[in-house]
């Protein structure tokens, strides 16, 4: 654990407090830290868990056994400085316009009126929605509204955006235009983002360290690669090609792959 | 600016005109449609009442359209729409508050959801009128009694849809809301009440018409003014051009009642609504 890590998770394990007592766990013993102002994409076979680990970041959920830190503090509960994008609209406001949209964390903390209109302008403008900022959701495509979602999140200086699929919904056209956009802002802003996807492309394209999770349940970290490739990412790039071809059969011998390696302790 | 000057300004010119007209000939042609189908209406009735029954039973539209002039000249159909009017209003009105109150605090906090979803779940079987003989009793053949049954009616209408839609608030709008760092009574006020403006419209929309159907059941039960009570006062003298008069002006108020509900959610509301279009 290196004194850089900003987030550390030890140990943990995870299973809804609703279901029976003598189901599995969905996370068992898992361990993993972020690194400051890294940008960690999380990938693994559907139903694996991904989301469940930003949940347990997030403090929408917490673990039943083992820890989470951020600076050192063990989390509690959702808090500004893990701000979330959310997958798909439903998260927004649909009765604010995008500017009250991203003023919203802002009024929550207790900033002045003006000083946070120009602040959500600011970060609108930031996620290319200058001018936009009078529609409301339902006038903005699916690509806008996440560019709010963006917004908003960035506008309230969280340390950590932890990201849940946020181009999933999308066309493959503007997923890949929102891709480079976030690589630029995230060299622009310096925040550490935590990014679930299934996409291996869009993990490419975006992240320093890849994570890939063992299949579900009782699942854990199958491996860290690291995505070395200058930036911005080139996807025509040979190594591009290799790294996707080593994630793809990682993920495939866990989709595939007899249970040899689950070893039980 | 809004969304419909948008829109026409990126419409080029001449496709704009074209729309316009064609906008235009859709409504006359509806209009059309809609005269059509009121005189043929009309046309068969009046046959009717003049081949097929004796007219004392079923009157005509004539017959009608002459009583209807007379109480209108006489005044006498003010008062009895006065009645029924400020008997619905009023109970709609109060009943509306309680039922918002009651429903967000039902969907909002378990605990208030606990102590009273099993009266929720009994009465709203027992239909409004079932408390005429009560209220009666109670309130006496003035105007408490009406508008305590309207109220009733109301509450468990609005306060239903109301819950209903508390509960429906997306998880992710309210975990949203606390990631911000938002205590329960931001979350409640700026999440929870917006997302449930429509629900809540559209359970008041759904209650006006059972307060129709009420005050005039009520009415013929026990009043000494309304609709309900010159439609069952009529039928004592045998008087059926007056029955059909009372049927109309309710059918006619019922109408415009709803259409007023339905400009004023689209409106006021629609600003609320995640499905309406812009």
């Amino acid at each position: 654990m290196s004194n850089a890590s900003l987030v550390s998770i030890r140990d943990v394990s995870f299973k809804h407090a609703s279901l029976p007592a003598d189901s599995p766990d969905i996370l068992r013993d898992l361990s993993l830290s972020l690194v400051r102002g890294e940008f960690m994409c999380i990938l693994g076979p559907s139903g694996c868990g991904k989301t469940t680990v930003l949940n347990l970041i997030a403090g929408f959920e917490s673990p039943t056994a083992g820890s989470i830190h951020m600076d050192g503090r063990p989390i509690d509960g959702p808090g500004v400085e893990r701000g979330v994008v959310f997958q798909g609209d439903d998260s927004l406001y649909h009765w604010l316009t995008a500017q009250a949209n991203v003023e919203f964390g802002l009024r929550v903390s207790g900033m002045k009126k003006t000083e946070r209109a120009a602040k959500a302008r600011q970060y609108l403008a930031l996620v290319g929605l200058r001018g936009q900022e009078h529609k409301y959701p339902a006038e903005l495509s699916g690509g806008m509204k996440q560019r709010v979602n963006v917004a908003r999140v960035l506008a309230c200086e969280s340390k950590v955006l932890l990201m849940d699929e946020p181009f999933g919904q999308l066309d493959a056209q503007t997923r890949i235009v929102l891709q480079d956009e976030l690589a630029t802002i995230w060299q622009k802003t310096q925040r550490t983002v935590f990014f679930v996807t299934h996409d291996i492309a869009e993990a490419i394209t975006l992240a320093d360290r890849i994570v890939v999770l063992k299949r579900g349940p009782r699942s854990n970290v199958k491996e860290i690669v690291n995505c070395d490739l200058d930036r911005p990412r080139d996807r025509s790039n040979p190594r591009f090609g290799e790294l996707y071809s080593r994630i793809s059969s990682l993920i495939a011998d866990e989709v595939l792959g007899v249970q040899t390696d689950r070893v039980t302790s | 600016m809004s969304p419909e000057t948008s829109g026409i300004m990126q419409t080029p010119f001449g496709s704009l005109k074209k729309k316009r007209a064609s906008k235009r000939r859709s409504t006359l042609a509806s209009t059309i449609m809609l005269l059509a189908s009121l005189s043929a209406g009309v046309l068969i009735w009046h046959l009717v009442s003049t081949y097929m029954f004796s007219s004392i039973l079923f009157p005509g539209p004539l017959q009608v359209g002459t009583e209807a002039i007379a109480e209108i000249q006489s005044g006498s159909i003010f008062v009895d729409i006065g009645a029924s009017m400020f008997r619905i209003l009023a109970g709609f009105l109060i009943g509306s508050v309680i039922g918002i109150v009651l429903g967000l605090l039902v969907g909002f906090f378990p605990i208030v959801r606990s102590l009273f979803n099993p009266y929720l779940q009994f009465f709203r079987f027992i239909p409004p009128i079932a408390w005429v003989s009560p209220a009666m009793i109670w309130f006496g053949v003035g105007e408490e009694s009406k508008i305590f049954i309207i109220i009733y009616g109301t509450v468990f209408t609005v306060s239903l849809s109301t819950a209903l839609g508390v509960a429906g608030v997306h998880t992710n709008k309210i975990r949203a809301a606390q990631m911000f760092g938002a205590t329960e009574w931001q979350i409640f006020r700026w999440v929870i009440v917006p997302a449930a403006v429509t629900p809540i419209l559209q359970g008041m929309r759904i209650a006006m018409g059972i307060a129709f159907m009420t005050v005039i059941a009520a009415e013929m039960l026990a009043a000494n003014a309304g609709i309900g009570y010159s439609i069952l006062n009529a039928r004592l003298w045998m008087a059926t051009d007056k029955i059909f008069v009372g049927i109309f002006t309710l059918g006619i108020l019922g109408y415009l009642t709803d259409k007023i509900l339905e400009v004023a959610i689209h409106r006021f509301g629609r600003r609320f609504d995640s499905n309406a279009k812009r």
